[in-house]
């Protein structure tokens, strides 16, 4: 199979129906998408596909056709503005959650920059946090659209 | 051990240590130096001044924070205690969790209450020590949890800062030919102001390091402090928003297997048969083997990567023996109702005659309720797992764990190597709230390592394991009574709390022969050790033998006491006519530290004032692990559910060691309790636990979660603890504010059984 992940073209050899976070976990050694519940239900292995964030425990390796970008790819040279924002206002706490998080946060940034507080509700009501930074989430994802806003032309 | 006739808190250290295999020591080594842990992980060019610092001649300062980082923070503020004093600044230091030893044990949790001299009132130190006491069973080891952290480290590691400093400003003395005294330090370099000549710490150490340790140094005033008292930036932070790979589920070793566990889900019972054939012909599936171990009895599978593990798991066949557990959650309230209408019980704290009170009481002045709280799960969001690796006699393993020293104890009990063949790595832990001092998931990756030809195998279980097995938080039930004076406050007032005991149960599992009778004071913490002035009062516990694992959650005994002790005292204050901030200012006008955080989080919740058509509000204060918290949740009334909308909080930790990190740990632990008041519970059919995944044991989400206030004081008298007081007070203030909103008094959690929640 062929997949390709943050830019990088791979080929590997796996049953089609692996789960996407075991491939890239497992196969491709890359850890940013956390393995939470393995049902869907937590988000914290949310990865964005083809522009749209999806829960990687719950899509097949065969049935992904469009690129990969998980948290080790959303840096340039500088950190991602989400990333930026994450840490200004210091949101992690034990940090499993949180590469799931920010994921969904930027694909929600993507289809939505200027998202009121209800709309990030919405968004990331399937991103489960124990340690409950959502107060800190909600303060990062609007200081990060407006940075955002700040960057476009 | 049966010469331990009567139990003193000695004699319990002294035993623990025996029964550790001598890795844990007795109380009589406490004035002992031990040797630096440091002393055989040196780099190149490395030298350790003491167990907390290293200094490289290349300027690399290293500072270990040897406490679980679990997204509390203590891997910031703990080496911000040396930081301090070595005078370095936290951007120019490495911090490194360092390796399992005795010289990080926990000692705040057995001072036996010396470090709170300040603490002049009886009922308070008292308890205190009792606390203590429960967790000096533990002493010996090195273990996070109880809150300790800070307290622990408060003292030594600033000295060992401190005393680093004075070495190095020794060594500069020399080297520059100038008297020490003139000499100044900041940011890693000994400077000569008359000179204006400054030397790198690198360029010291090894000479520095040679010296004595002074024998006096002065720690510096509060008055002085440039990094404590003030919010850093969690060091941790950038790792944690990149992805790194810090988690122990990210271990990743050359040559590495991957391996789950599906353990028996009736508590207790073994394994009848199983049949691996069908399993064992899926692809990449290496080796299955049963565990019998003193956690669980099942299977584990070794494959080539963890999907398939858990696909193998899944397809093995297995007969469950039954267990000594319950049949059904009516089998555990049957033996919690049990005790309650039984004599066998400990008062830990007796004042006046309740009784007496009570027979001569008018009817209608006396008030009673029953309270009832379901087992909990911890659900940390990193799965379970350790990786584990045993060749040549020698066993390393990396273990997102709450007590190494635990871990240790696990490795030598299932390999049989020798202590120093034990290397236990700590990584970062994805949540722990208690669940990770537990040594299951170690034990069972040490005993798939050891099928594993010599190659390293992580162990990751499913979520559906976790969920299932435990140990979990105590189900429990109270009685409270109280009888009201002309003015409605309470003239007597007795409480009995029946759960299976916490302490026990732990212990039995970390040390099989150790004994585990007697009070156990976590069974009713959050009731018998609260400041309320009550002129006759009485709390007893009583044990109650249910074959179910309990452990430590988030905040212990005060998870369910402080629900139950402040929703009745919350019953006393409107049975009584009394506004509930002013009947608890009545109760605690001894207690100024108490009373300030109920006037600060009163004027943050603008009590007194009349809420909005469709809103109330709830007050619940308690103090746990030295930090006493007040707290106000606002509930409103939408389409017949009911929105948490806000939740003010006033804590004081007595000092403030960083405010940001405090006030997110406070938040934290709201979350956490309001998670577990809106709608978990733990509970069992066929003798199995029904709850498997976030589906039907969820937390709150961001959609659910309030605005969230906090406001800090440092009026009380000693270093209070963060991690958990922010949980206990937030389960009873929601129940307090429902009753506002509805009159109808929620005496069971979750409250989802009896209202909804938006």
């Amino acid at each position: 199979m062929k997949l390709t992940v943050n830019g990088t073209d791979h080929t590997l050899e796996a049953e089609a129906d692996m789960p996407l976070l075991w491939a890239l976990r497992d196969i491709l050694d890359i850890k940013g998408p956390k393995f939470g519940c393995g049902a869907g239900l937590c988000g914290a292995c949310t990865v964005i596909v083809g522009g749209e964030a999806v829960r990687s425990c719950q899509i097949a390796t065969g049935d992904v056709d469009k690129p990969v970008l998980t948290i080790e790819g959303l840096a340039g040279d500088e950190l991602h503005p989400v990333q930026q924002a994450w840490i200004e206002e210091q949101v992690a706490q034990c940090g499993y959650c949180q590469s799931g998080q920010i994921m969904n946060a930027v694909a929600l940034l993507q289809s939505n920059p200027a998202p009121s507080d209800d709309e990030i509700d919405a968004a990331m009501a399937g991103n489960l946090c124990r340690c409950g930074t959502y107060p800190r989430i909600r303060a990062a994802i609007h200081k990060a659209a407006a940075k955002l806003a700040g960057a476009r032309p | 051990m049966s010469r331990i006739g009567k139990i003193t808190r000695r004699t319990l250290l002294v035993g623990a240590a025996a029964v550790a295999g001598g890795v844990a020591f007795g109380y009589y080594q406490y004035r002992k130096p031990y040797p630096n842990p440091l002393r055989d992980g040196l780099e190149k060019g490395e030298v350790a001044f003491n167990p907390y610092v290293k200094i490289g001649t290349d300027n690399r300062i290293s500072i270990i924070a040897p406490r679980a980082e679990m997204g509390q923070g203590v891997y910031t503020t703990l080496a911000a205690l040396v930081a301090e004093e070595l005078d370095v600044t936290l951007e120019q230091v490495a911090i490194e969790h360092g390796p399992v030893s005795p010289a990080y044990f926990n000692e705040a949790a057995f001072r036996d209450g010396a470090p709170f001299p300040q603490f002049d009132d009886g009922f308070l130190a008292e308890s205190l020590r009792d606390v203590m006491g429960v967790i000096a069973k533990f002493a010996g080891l090195q273990f996070t949890g109880a809150s300790t952290s800070m307290a622990d480290g408060f003292e030594k590691m600033r000295l060992a800062g401190a005393t680093a400093r004075e070495m190095l400003k020794t060594a500069a003395a020399a080297k520059l030919g100038v008297p020490r005294d003139s000499l100044t330090t900041a940011e890693g370099f000994v400077s000569d102001p008359q000179s204006g000549k400054r030397v790198a710490y690198g360029a010291l150490a090894v000479d520095a390091a040679k010296l004595d340790p002074p024998s006096e140094v002065t720690l510096r005033d509060r008055s002085q402090w440039k990094i404590l008292g003030k919010s850093q930036p969690r060091q941790d932070m950038v790792r944690k928003v990149t992805g790194a790979p810090i988690f122990g589920i990210d271990v990743s070793l050359p040559g590495m297997l991957y391996g789950t566990v599906r353990m028996n889900p009736k508590p207790g019972g073994r394994l009848k048969r199983f049949d691996a054939k069908a399993a064992m012909a899926m692809p990449g599936v290496q080796k299955i083997i049963e565990i019998d171990s003193p956690y669980g009895h099942g299977i584990g599978v070794i494959a080539d990567n963890t999907w398939r593990a858990f696909k193998a798991a899944e397809a093995v066949e297995i007969e469950w023996a039954s267990g000594p557990g319950p049949e059904s959650s009516a089998d555990v309230d049957t033996a919690l109702e049990a005790a309650l209408n039984g004599t066998g019980s400990f008062s830990l704290r007796t004042i006046g005659d309740p009784d007496v009170v009570f027979a001569d009481a008018p009817r209608e002045r006396v008030l009673e309720a029953a309270y009832k709280v379901p087992f909990l799960s911890h659900v940390a969001m990193e799965p379970m797992n350790a990786t584990a690796y045993i060749r040549d006699g020698l066993v390393d393993i990396w273990a997102p764990n709450q007590s190494p020293s635990l871990v240790k104890i696990a490795a030598s009990r299932v390999t049989g190597a020798p202590e120093d063949h034990i290397a236990v790595h700590t990584t970062f832990l994805g949540g722990g709230f208690g669940r990770r001092i537990e040594p299951d998931f170690s034990d069972y990756a040490l005993r798939l390592a050891k099928e594993a030809d010599g190659r390293p195998v992580k162990v990751t279980w499913t979520r559906e394991e976790d969920i299932s097995h435990g140990p979990y938080r105590p189900a429990a039930m109270g009685r409270y009574k109280a009888a009201l004076d002309d003015d409605g406050v309470p003239k007597a007032l007795a409480g009995s709390i029946a759960a299976p005991s916490v302490v026990a149960s732990a212990l039995g599992r970390y040390f099989p022969v150790l004994p585990t009778g007697g009070p156990d004071s976590t069974l009713v913490d959050g009731a018998y050790n609260q400041p309320y002035g009550i002129a006759n009062y009485r709390v007893d516990g009583r044990k109650v033998d249910i074959a179910v694992p309990v452990g430590f959650w988030r905040s212990v005994g005060f998870s369910y006491n402080t629900f139950m002790h402040e929703s009745f005292i919350d019953e006393i204050a409107h049975a009584g006519g009394t506004d509930p901030l002013e009947l608890r200012r009545k109760l605690m006008r001894e207690y100024p530290v108490a009373l300030a955080v109920l006037e600060k989080v009163a004027s943050m919740s603008g009590w007194g004032t009349t809420p909005e058509p469709g809103k109330a509000r709830g007050l619940a204060f308690a103090l746990s692990f030295g930090t006493w918290v007040a707290q106000v949740v606002e509930v409103a009334e939408t389409a017949g559910n009911i929105r948490i909308e806000r939740v003010l909080c006033a804590a004081d930790p007595g000092i403030l060691l960083d405010p940001l990190n405090f006030k997110a740990q406070m938040m934290s632990g709201i979350i956490f309790g309001l998670s577990a008041a809106v709608g978990q519970q733990i509970t069992f059919a066929d003798g199995t636990v029904e709850q498997s995944n976030f589906h039907d044991y969820d937390s709150l989400r961001i959609n659910q979660c309030p605005v969230i206030e906090v406001e800090l004081l440092e009026n009380a008298p000693r270093l209070g603890g963060a991690g958990e007081p922010g949980t206990p007070p937030a389960m009873p203030a929601l129940g307090n504010a429902i009753f506002a909103l509805t009159g109808k008094r929620l005496r069971r959690l979750p409250f989802s059984e009896d209202v909804t929640f938006a």
